[in-house]
């Protein structure tokens, strides 16, 4: 089937197999390969990426059902050239070890941000709930969104 | 994991959904959100030929209070759920339930709907309708019909929704002045299921007696059950000291419990036990403000 997805505010179409996942069109088709796989079930939100303004699992959506839809994916958070607040964020909070889970933990706090410009600690954890990450990094992940939300991201 | 083949078509009307299920019989799967079927298709647990996507029936999700009940559309999503102001004001313990459910992606995804229709034993909805009562509509080739909300679930994964069905809406009667309702869920960690979910629906007189009591559990066998012997304990007393103990004592008499090597049968009664006498405190404490 043919597909139309808007990425990063450019226009992608493919002809795709149903069962194409949106995690794997964006990394196989696209060959966006900052939105990580991780758990593989929708527990570990390493593929978290923005449908249509929502925080999504892209490896629990179809490609097929974001057909016509708009994407974005940590690559579009600073394609102009300087990082996004939440870039600096987790930049000068530490708010990363391996890296693994920071594609999806900047995306879920984009969209926690976007309806919550002012969190407390236990909002942002509660926004992060579906995002693990294994270096136990949370309480500068934290931070980071923390010293994001002032900055104003 | 990649789903197994499939065949993709998308339904843009509650008809056209229908006739695709009537064309592909048994071989078809409504996909709504997805959020309990792909993950099962991954696992190759469940292996659908064709997949009828009813997420884009716009008409299908929507909030609306009208004469006395509170009317949700089958593809509402959890967040929308969790953030309606006429759940809020109406049937409470459904928008706590939708904000403890899952996660924030999934809560972003994932439908009452589909939540509804696939039943799972563990889901959080499954224990508040059953405490709030009310209907479910469905929509086959023959037209619409309603089901008690009793009457729905009939097993494991199981409903009352027949083959070529569609659920439409579920619809509960809006909370009356000094009724409240509340659900409690204990998990072992953030967005896992529940070890035990309770939810409470309660009505207080001017007395402050019970003038009616719904209590109901997920997550505590192979599906969610009322706890009759428990709201008959709370017939016409004020839900405080012995009655709430009482009522909490026998909160899953005559109920087979689940028991896991996560959480043994005892504990999950002892946990049962105790969320309930903290949910029909809560739930009290609720219609006492209503």
């Amino acid at each position: 089937m043919k597909v139309r997805i808007t990425v990063n505010g450019t226009l992608t179409e493919r002809e795709i197999e149903p069962r194409t996942l949106l995690v794997h069109y964006l990394r196989d088709e696209l060959g966006l390969t900052g939105t990580h796989v991780g758990c593989d079930t929708s527990n570990c939100g390493a593929c978290t990426v923005l449908l249509d303004g929502d925080a999504v699992k892209s490896c629990t959506v179809l490609a097929a059902q974001a057909d016509g839809g708009a994407v974005a994916t940590v690559e579009g958070l600073a394609a102009s050239g300087p990082l996004a607040a939440l870039q600096e964020g987790f930049w000068e909070a530490h708010g990363l070890q391996c890296g693994f889970c920071t594609p999806g933990m900047l995306m879920a706090a984009t969209q926690l941000l976007r309806r919550n410009p002012d969190p407390t600690d236990a909002e942002i954890r509660r926004g992060l709930e579906g995002n693990l990450c294994r270096c136990t990094g949370y309480a500068n992940i934290v931070r980071a969104v923390r010293l994001a939300a002032r900055k104003g991201a | 994991m990649i789903p197994p083949a499939f065949e993709y078509v998308r339904a843009a009307s509650v008809d056209e959904a229908l006739a695709h299920l009537a064309k592909y019989g048994d071989d078809a799967r409504l996909l709504a959100g997805g959020h309990s079927l792909l993950p099962l298709m991954r696992l190759r647990l469940a292996a659908p030929r064709v997949l009828v996507d009813i997420g884009r029936i716009r008409e299908l999700a929507y909030v609306r209070a009208e004469g006395g009940e509170l009317a949700i559309g089958a593809l509402t999503t959890h967040h929308a759920v969790e953030q309606a102001a006429a759940v809020a004001t109406a049937a409470r313990a459904l928008a706590d339930a939708a904000s403890v459910l899952g996660d924030p992606q999934v809560r972003n995804r994932g439908t009452i709907g589909g939540e509804l229709a696939h039943a799972d034993p563990a889901a959080d909805y499954g224990a508040v309708v059953l405490a709030l009562g009310g209907t479910v509509t469905a929509a086959g080739r023959g037209g619409r019909r309603t089901v008690a909300i009793d009457d729905w679930v009939r097993g494991p994964f199981t409903t009352a929704l027949q083959p070529g069905e569609i659920l439409l809406e579920y619809r509960a009667p809006a909370a009356a002045a000094r009724e409240g309702s509340v659900y409690r869920k204990f998990a072992r960690r953030a967005s896992d299921y529940g070890m035990v979910g309770v939810a409470v629906r309660l009505g207080l007189g001017a007395d402050g007696r019970c003038t009616s009591a719904r209590i109901a559990l997920s997550c505590v066998s192979d599906q969610p059950v009322r706890a009759q012997a428990a709201e008959a304990a709370l017939a016409g007393r004020a839900p405080e000291g012995d009655a709430v103990r009482e009522a909490a004592a026998v909160v899953l008499q005559g109920v087979r419990v689940a028991d896991d090597p996560f959480c043994p049968a005892d504990y999950r009664t002892h946990l049962a036990q105790v969320e309930t006498a903290r949910a029909i405190a809560e739930a009290a404490a609720r219609a006492r403000a209503a």
